[in-house]
């Protein structure tokens, strides 16, 4: 991490590509959990670090050095989300013609999850993605949401219960 | 599985047109696609800031990708003025297309700026240019400007011809592609060389005393037995006969 923000700081142009492989699938996947919409999922990754790298272009280059990045990207997202629901369904600004890449080695049934993840609130969605499927902790969570950190786990633990007790349900 | 170990799992590969949306998105990539254009297919690049360049599609990749110095991706034009591209193209002007001269000094954007308003269907000689950006004894530097035109058709450097009237040269693929232009525009090329043979640079209207260049629409509309022919626009003032003030033929 402190290699890229260093390499970051340096030359930010020819390291922000870097900054998307290191940090675009765990983004990209985690919106596509809270959203329930992979093109959504994709248009908000994207936005996401375009505005990153706006950003950036006008930081003091220390300030790059010191950063923790996936939190960062994470603030920026979650903010970009809550604009980005009321406006569903845009087209991304930028599409490229590229041919789909390879399929996941084991496919997840993406429309069962979504399903489960629709149980729960948005708070909660958003709490057990940020935890669970991207990893990060209680406390990083707390400050992307601006919400407190009793408040952010007993979102885990309420939405962690929805989602076991949903897919008993399923059974 | 617990519900924990399954959740971890739910991630797969980052979409593939992601890293590519990214970079024509903060214009670390250029971004192309192709158009048709009157004189065949054209390849147009872009990025956030507007249209970059235009180039003929034959033999575009090899020609380009090393001295743009950004990578170069196939891709959708921004949806925010994507279609004013064609308009473009068959307007030859960039109309409500924002262009991204940032590649050219600010004297060529100025030569620039000041070629892509001569009216469709019309030419205007270097000097012409020259003037209206008020430095009239630049002519030359005006015509390498319009030579380095990076976005011709949009900016329609076809339109701007040699100061004896002849329609000269042509960086999009040769002179036989301005003419052909200019014969799609209706500016009528053979028409402009007879002239130019001729030593005629502006045209009067002996009814309304006023002259133009010869492809101003003013004059086109005259009766040709009210043409009077001009070697100069002090001769047609001379004469008693005032300059136009769409196509400002001053000497």
């Amino acid at each position: 991490m402190d290699d890229l923000t260093d390499a970051l700081a340096a030359d930010l142009d020819a390291t922000f590509p870097r900054v998307v492989e290191a940090m675009g699938r765990k983004l990209f996947w985690g919106l596509r959990r809270i959203c329930g919409d992979h093109q959504e999922a994709e248009d908000l990754t994207q936005e996401t670090f375009i505005r990153a790298y706006r950003a950036l272009a006008g930081y003091e280059s220390q300030r790059i050095v010191d950063m923790d990045l996936q939190p960062w990207l994470w603030t920026i997202a979650i903010n970009l989300g809550r604009n980005h629901l009321r406006s569903r369904s845009r087209r991304p600004t930028y599409v490229a013609m590229t041919e789909t890449g390879a399929e996941d080695p084991e496919p997840v049934d993406d429309a069962a999850w979504d399903r489960r993840m629709s149980v729960l609130n948005g708070h909660q969605r958003t709490a057990v993605v940020l935890r669970h499927v991207v990893g990060m902790g209680i406390g990083e969570i707390a400050e992307i949401t601006g919400r407190p950190e009793g408040t952010v786990k007993a979102d885990v633990h309420r939405g962690l219960a929805k989602l076991r007790h949903t897919i008993e349900e399923e059974l | 599985m617990s519900i924990e170990k399954q959740l971890e799992q739910l991630t797969g590969h980052l979409p593939p047109g992601i890293s590519e949306g990214v970079a024509l998105g903060t214009g670390l990539a250029e971004g192309y696609d192709f158009y048709d254009s009157p004189i065949g297919e054209v390849v147009v690049t872009f990025n956030p800031g507007g249209v970059s360049s235009l180039d003929i599609a034959d033999g575009f990749a090899e020609r380009h990708q090393p001295h743009l110095g950004r990578p170069l991706i196939r891709a959708e034009a921004p949806s925010a003025w994507a279609r004013h591209i064609p308009e473009a193209i068959e307007r030859g002007s960039p109309g409500e297309l924002p262009v991204d001269l940032r590649t050219v000094t600010s004297f060529q954007e100025r030569v620039l700026r000041t070629t892509a308003t001569i009216p469709k269907g019309e030419v205007r000689p270097y000097g012409w240019v020259a003037r209206e950006i008020a430095s009239p004894r630049a002519v030359r530097a005006v015509g390498s400007a319009v030579a380095r035109n990076p976005i011709p058709l949009i900016i329609p450097c076809h339109r701007v011809v040699r100061t004896d009237g002849h329609i000269g040269n042509y960086s999009l693929g040769g002179p036989h592609n301005k003419i052909e232009l200019l014969e799609h525009e209706g500016a009528r090329p053979s028409e402009l060389e007879g002239l130019a043979a001729r030593r005629v640079r502006v045209r009067g209207n002996s009814s309304t005393g006023v002259y133009c260049h010869p492809t101003c629409a003013a004059i086109r509309r005259s009766r040709d037995s009210n043409v009077v022919d001009f070697p100069s626009g002090t001769a047609a003032e001379e004469a008693g006969f005032r300059a136009c003030k769409q196509c400002r033929p001053h000497i």
